[in-house]
């Protein structure tokens, strides 16, 4: 029953990682063809600069939740993903750092420079999770001693492709609608427009997953035994298909709203999918990591339990505070003032 | 090299790299906490400007230690997945209450410090600095309950193959965390203030806004002198709590071969390891280092040779770090304490003294990084002490990789690091912004 629970509460932060960064991977990756001037540059940067910091703490909350709840499958995961996984953190480290540097010298090249260190390091995160994940939704060529026995090759299967591709594009809709909530004008215009466009493409890459999922991996095993499961990914059709309904009445909030969902959705469709699996092996499913083979303690994970359910409610209330705070949009005279990015 | 020294090299390259920001975080939030406060309850837009001044030099740091610390949390699993399956019921739970208590509460309110500065009253956005501070030093705790039960395991039985909880309460309160905890954050403060002495009395030199960094420069001088002596002193216990808990890394941090009652404190000495010996010792106290470091000065030291060689960490590298750490940490008590005596008229201060402040910025970050030395290579072969070797520890994964990633970790690094010390040098030299700015 613990380990069920923490199954979930492993899902559920991840999908909230998705659901928080997500539009901020999927800006910065915009930035360069949204933004056309610096004035605009520093809007998109600003748009993002009071919520990318806490929500890159949802990472690193749900990475040490796996290494607490499921160590063996924190070991195993992390090694036999070591190649993308250190390519995510370098991106994620040049992202963040573009952020705080850029506006500190007035210099083209250098601002050039760490514009591009903004979209590289949003864009390889966006899409190397997206490959990770649907590697571990299919399984991955790990033996029972947790070796893992492929290259970084071996991810970049067509479904492992599509996946990436997936992410990319939730993250890109996702970022052009916090681009049209947080900025007005001509930018606002394109913020708009991008999410419109790109929505066409999501929606395709959507259904070709649903469709893959389905001959790749065994996912809907679960739903199949378990029919009033679908309605999970029911949620991320029908959020999807919101997305694009506020996106043509130009409510921007609730458009935003219904992408996190479809985010939020998307990453569970897989999550519940995949249990009891956490980390699936294509070798022999004997070897597949589960939450009951690799979790920790019970006494580890009751007390895990009592600080999530304590700490993380409190989280949400201050995190939502947050964003209740700065949800205004940026404007010029925002970047008048000297703490501006 | 094989993986396991590889990943060695990428963890102390990414460990010293990431400690190389966190001491000033932890330091200068509460400096500048004080400051905002100070304006809060004064009124005097003159600490509302320091706040601001010293709070860029703080985010431009700030954010290089937050996303060097990811790399470190990720590299358990990329890179050491022995230690993490054979320890991560322990180890990996201290981990994950830090991002949940302490990382999130950070993160969260540093964005709401600063763009928060129109949105919120002055007093609420003072609670904001203190809400940082308290979580950059709540996150400093677990982080180093974690650390210290690599040092000294306890509350676990060995089950299922591995360590596993039986005593929470025992981890998270041992007397060894408690004080490893301490050192590192009185440390970290000396640096913070030894980092603000040093900048102001760059400016105070030239003579420029002499209010500004005056100001700044007596509130770093209490700082640095209590912190700085607080480090001498808790350090002292943290090396009696060491030479209970850890009998192999006391022996090489002060290179003493045999074991033997009443054993004297050589003020010089020179490791000869492959011979087993000191080639030079001079200056030998009678007595003083078994009363220094085991409370009785007729108590007996165990040497090095008393361990199978197999157990003994590396001496010359352990010994020297240490020795130059206590000199440093010395050599700050006493700059500290002339710098309070000097604070209330520092403008008159020795120019040459002033200077020498400056100049001494980089020499708490030399003495926090060979602590780090001390504790992580001292405790070797162990990953964690007594229990588990870091030789046992690596993850199964091809020595190409690690070495790409090194190579990549030393790059970025290096490019990293080059570009916060010029943003930080060239805010620090600038003049604070006029009053009028930032009253807006």
């Amino acid at each position: 029953m613990l380990e069920t629970i923490w199954f979930l509460l492993w899902g559920i932060l991840w999908a909230v990682y998705f659901m928080t960064d997500g539009f901020d991977l999927g800006l910065g990756t915009l930035s360069p063809f949204v933004a056309k001037n610096d004035t605009e540059k520093r809007l998109v940067y600003n748009a993002m600069g009071p919520f990318w910091d806490g929500n890159e703490v949802w990472l690193i909350t749900a990475g040490g939740v796996t290494f607490a709840a499921f160590p063996t499958t924190y070991a195993v995961m992390f090694s036999a993903l070591y190649s993308p996984l250190l390519l995510i953190l370098f991106g994620l480290i040049v992202r963040a750092v573009s952020f705080e540097f850029r506006g500190k010298v007035d210099n083209p090249a250098w601002k050039k420079f760490w514009d591009f260190c903004l979209f590289i390091g949003s864009f390889l995160p966006a899409l190397l999770f997206g490959v990770a994940f649907a590697n571990i939704f299919r399984g991955i060529p790990i033996d029972a001693n947790g070796v893992y026995h492929g290259t970084i090759l071996t991810l970049l299967n067509p479904y492992g492709i599509l996946g990436g591709l997936l992410f990319v594009l939730l993250f890109l809709v996702h970022g052009a609608l916090w681009l049209a909530i947080k900025t007005e004008g001509d930018i606002h215009d394109r913020g708009g427009a991008t999410a419109s466009k790109i929505w066409v493409v999501l929606l395709v890459a959507a259904v070709a997953f649903l469709i893959a999922t389905w001959f790749a991996t065994s996912l809907y095993n679960n739903y199949l035994s378990y029919p009033i499961l679908l309605v999970i990914p029911l949620i991320a059709v029908l959020a999807l298909l919101a997305t694009r309904v506020f996106i043509a009445k130009k409510a921007w909030w609730k458009a935003w709203f219904a992408s996190s969902a479809t985010i939020m959705f998307t990453t569970l469709f897989g999550v519940i999918g995949l249990y009891p699996n956490l980390l699936p092996s294509s070798l022999d499913p004997a070897a597949s990591l589960t939450a009951f083979n690799s979790s920790s303690s019970p006494l580890t994970l009751k007390i895990m339990l009592g600080v999530a359910l304590v700490c993380v409610p409190i989280v949400i209330i201050y995190q939502i505070w947050t964003y209740n705070l700065f949800k205004d949009k940026v404007t010029d005279k925002d970047l008048s003032y000297d703490e501006a990015y | 090299m094989d993986v396991v020294m590889l990943s060695r090299l990428q963890f102390a390259v990414a460990t010293l790299f990431h400690f190389w920001f966190v001491p000033l975080t932890l330091g200068l939030t509460v400096l500048i906490a004080i400051m905002e406060t100070k304006y809060v309850r004064t009124g005097n837009e003159e600490y509302k400007r320091m706040a601001k001044w010293w709070g860029k030099i703080f985010l431009i740091n700030f954010v290089v230690g937050v996303v060097t610390g990811i790399t470190l949390e990720f590299q358990f699993g990329t890179n050491w997945s022995g230690y993490s399956k054979y320890v991560g019921d322990i180890f990996g739970s201290l981990l994950a209450i830090e991002a949940t208590v302490a990382f999130f509460l950070e993160s969260t309110f540093i964005a709401v410090w600063h763009f928060g500065w129109r949105k919120l009253s002055p007093k609420a956005h003072c609670v904001t600095i203190w809400l940082v501070a308290i979580g950059s030093n709540m996150s400093a705790y677990w982080i180093l309950v974690a650390n210290s039960w690599m040092q000294h395991p306890v509350g676990y039985v060995i089950r299922n193959g591995r360590a596993e909880l039986v005593d929470f309460w025992a981890v998270v309160t041992q007397p060894f965390a408690v004080i490893t905890f301490l050192h590192v954050i009185v440390a970290a403060y000396t640096l913070a203030g030894f980092f603000v002495l040093g900048v102001s009395a760059y400016h105070i030199v030239r003579k420029r806004n002499l209010s500004f960094f005056d100001k700044s420069f007596r509130m770093a001088a209490v700082f640095a002198l209590i912190f700085s002596v607080a480090t001498v002193a808790i350090g002292d216990l943290h090396g009696k709590e060491m030479a209970k808990a850890q009998p192999t890394k006391l022996a090489a941090v002060e290179s003493v071969w045999e074991t033997r009652k009443g054993a004297p404190f050589y003020l010089f000495l020179v490791p000869d390891e492959a011979n087993e010996r000191n080639s030079v010792e001079i200056l030998g106290i009678p007595k003083f280092l078994s009363w220094l470091a085991l409370g009785d000065s007729n108590a007996e030291f165990k040497g090095l040779k008393s361990f199978p060689k197999e157990e003994r960490p590396p001496v010359a590298l352990v010994f020297w770090s240490f020795r130059i750490m206590v000199g440093l940490g010395f050599l700050f008590a006493l700059v500290g304490f002339i710098a309070w005596l000097k604070r209330k008229k520092v403008e008159r201060a020795n120019p040459l003294f002033l200077r020498l402040l400056t100049w001494m910025i980089p020499l708490p970050y030399v003495a926090a990084s060979l602590g780090w030395i001390v504790t992580e290579v001292g405790r070797q072969p162990w990953i964690v002490y007594g229990v588990l070797k870091t030789s046992q520890s690596a993850s199964p994964v091809a020595g190409y990789q690690v070495a790409i990633s090194l190579a990549a970790f030393i790059v970025v690094y290096t490019l990293l690091g080059l570009a916060a010390f010029y943003l930080i040098y060239k805010h620090a030299t600038k003049d604070p912004e006029p009053l009028a700015e930032s009253s807006a």
